[in-house]
């Protein structure tokens, strides 16, 4: 066999040798596994029983929750509430439309080949926030008006995060930019917004608004409080946006603007077909990650009495009505939030593969 | 920077059409009192250039010269603080439009080729006619294919610039460049980055340019191309101009003691 023709050699170990060789190789590893498999048989047998085997899932309120296990009933009685919150039944079918668009935008962007995918996307990003700025708080169109504080649940959830996530991009990038700009002024307001906002946690921002927001507006001028809320929300991401994408301009070499300069391109053209495509490629991985610490900050709007996915559930397992049923409660809120933190972290992934070129300058 | 490179570029010397000197516009670009400092160190002293449209100029010196500074200066990448840099009667201030303008006439090739990886070789160079010149996007890759097929590289057109060799990235840039149809070519050290066996392939180019009437600024070590295709070769030290000659005398007969001393470190081995 000449050297051209050779296969590396393939390892074909058989399941015996390989265990001996990576589970039993000395007499601590030997340890190890025993004491490993001793907690696998321990514990999963239990999980598996207060999960499925014993979990009560038929029944309509807490004495049908005979078995030892979970009570799933909880979860699926008050499912409506925290869904939806306070809103009215019979206005729900608004929201479902908004869910079902939801899903209509996104979900095929996991599809490769899925027809006109990139106009969902864009639906998604630039459409749906107006049909939900009509439809949810109706008022328009005949529709009925429904108070935002009302809303609650998965759905106050998902507005919180999406109008953050869609609103603080944008102004991220715009603070990010600025940041770096040559010009004394609008460098010195973007680094005070950012170092401002960023050394500032969560929840004070949400008291401000809450609380002293309406203090230094003028008279006659009054947000809601969700309206505030989201506003604090939204600044506080930016802030937090700007730095992610800040570090991908940084990463950007010098000839590449200077290539850009040097054809002629002008600033806009230059930062927004050259510059801006390259470092938001480079920051996804910390784009996504803000998107998601941001989906979950979002349930800190609890403190100022709005009502979201954990908000509904908390107040629900104090309810006399049920006895015992907070781990379920909050079982579900964390495979709620796992669900959609997960969709995200996917998604990106999908998108750097796509986006990637695979070659730097 | 030695011989081979040198006879490298002597194979081509046939090809080179002879330079045509009817329609020329004197003084495309002029360079009058020019100075730059970075911070206190004053990189170019009293500067003072006239190139003539069509006239192919290489500017050579050790490095620190100031050469590369002082091409980045006449499309504005560097800014200068005294004198004046006219070109195509248009001068360089802190007038943002007025820089676009001249960045629009004069194309730049530069040693790292500087390719926008994102975009393919076909977008790279339909980019700026597109959103600068406003060409229609059909009428853009017409025109890129067209330069493509200069450059010898059509076939790689729907490559991304990663995909392809030094040289031939080179290549794309110089076709990149000329889909602007610019009036003036800048070359900072286009072959310095290069691999040995490279060099050629992206000179012949820039000799066929030449050829074709561009008005060429060169900053290189090729002395070879320098004999072929230059009207006047400029040497830099120190931040000023030290001798400026057509390349014949140039190299004969230099008349400072400074470029007789470069001349002979780099043909020297």
């Amino acid at each position: 066999m000449t050297e051209s023709t050779m296969k590396a050699p393939k390892k074909a170990l058989r399941p015996v040798k390989w265990m001996r060789e990576n589970l039993f190789s000395g007499w601590f590893n030997t340890v190890l596994t025993l004491g490993v498999a001793y907690l696998l048989v321990t514990s999963v047998g239990p999980l598996l029983n207060w999960f499925f085997l014993d979990a009560n899932f038929v029944g309509s309120d807490a004495s049908d929750c005979t078995g030892a296990g979970a009570c799933w009933l909880f979860i699926s009685q008050r499912l409506n509430f925290f869904i939806y919150g306070f809103y009215p039944d019979e206005l729900q079918w608004r929201v479902d439309v908004m869910f079902l668009l939801l899903a209509v935008a996104f979900v095929p962007q996991f599809i490769e080949r899925f027809p006109g995918r990139k106009w969902l996307g864009l639906f998604g990003i630039f459409g749906l926030p107006v049909v939900g700025y009509f439809l949810i708080p109706g008022g328009a169109f005949g529709l009925e008006e429904v108070q935002s504080s009302k809303w609650g649940g998965l759905m106050l959830t998902l507005i919180l995060a999406y109008i953050g996530i869609i609103a603080s991009l944008p102004i991220g990038i715009l603070l990010a930019l600025g940041r770096r700009s040559e010009m004394p002024i609008i460098r010195g307001i973007c680094v005070i917004f950012i170092e401002v906002w960023r050394a500032v946690p969560l929840i004070t921002v949400l008291f401000m608004a809450s609380v002293m927001l309406p203090l230094f507006l003028p008279e006659g001028v009054n947000f809601e409080k969700l309206a505030r809320a989201l506003i604090g929300i939204t600044l506080w991401q930016s802030a937090y946006m700007a730095e992610v994408i800040r570090g991908g301009l940084q990463a950007i070499p010098r000839g590449q603007y200077e290539a850009a300069d040097a054809l002629g391109l002008g600033y806009w053209r230059k930062v927004g077909l050259v510059i801006l495509p390259q470092a938001l490629k480079m920051v996804i991985p910390g784009i996504v990650n803000t998107f998601i610490s941001l989906f979950k900050d979002t349930t800190l709007v609890l403190i100022i009495g709005l009502f979201d996915i954990l908000g509904t559930v908390q107040s629900t397992v104090t309810d006399p009505a049920w006895q015992n049923v907070a781990i379920e409660g909050y079982v579900f809120v964390a495979f709620c939030f796992w669900i959609f933190c997960f969709g995200i972290s996917r998604y990106s992934q999908n998108l750097e593969r796509k986006l990637d070129t695979g070659h730097k300058t | 920077m030695g011989n081979s490179m040198t006879d490298q570029t002597q194979t081509s010397e046939m090809q080179t059409p002879p330079r045509d000197q009817s329609d020329q516009k004197p003084g495309i670009i002029r360079v009058e009192g020019m100075h730059k400092w970075y911070g206190d160190f004053h990189v170019l002293r009293d500067l003072n250039l006239t190139v003539d449209q069509g006239e192919r100029i290489v500017i050579c010196g050790p490095s620190g010269s100031g050469k590369s500074t002082f091409i980045r200066c006449i499309n504005r990448l560097e800014e200068h603080q005294q004198g004046k840099i006219i070109v195509d009667d248009v001068e360089l201030t802190d007038d943002v439009r007025q820089i676009d303008t001249v960045r629009r006439e004069v194309g730049m090739v530069f040693q790292h080729f500087n390719l926008f990886p994102h975009l393919t070789v076909l977008e790279n160079c339909c980019l700026s006619p597109i959103w600068v010149r406003k060409t229609p996007r059909k009428e853009a890759e017409a025109t890129a294919m067209e330069y493509l097929e200069r450059v010898k590289i059509p076939d790689q057109a729907n490559k991304f610039p990663g995909q392809l060799s030094g040289g031939q990235q080179q290549r794309v840039a110089i076709a990149r460049a000329l889909c602007m149809k610019p009036k003036i070519m800048l070359f900072d050290e286009p072959t310095s980055a290069l691999d040995p066996e490279m060099i050629k392939e992206v000179l012949d180019v820039m000799i066929e340019l030449a050829g074709s009437g561009m008005t060429m600024l060169c900053v290189t070590h090729e002395m070879g191309f320098a004999k072929t295709v230059a009207d006047r070769v400029i040497f830099m030290d120190g931040g000023e101009i030290v001798e400026e000659a057509p390349p014949h005398d140039f190299f004969t007969n230099p008349q400072e003691a400074r470029t007789q001393k470069f001349l002979k470190q780099i043909l020297a081995h």
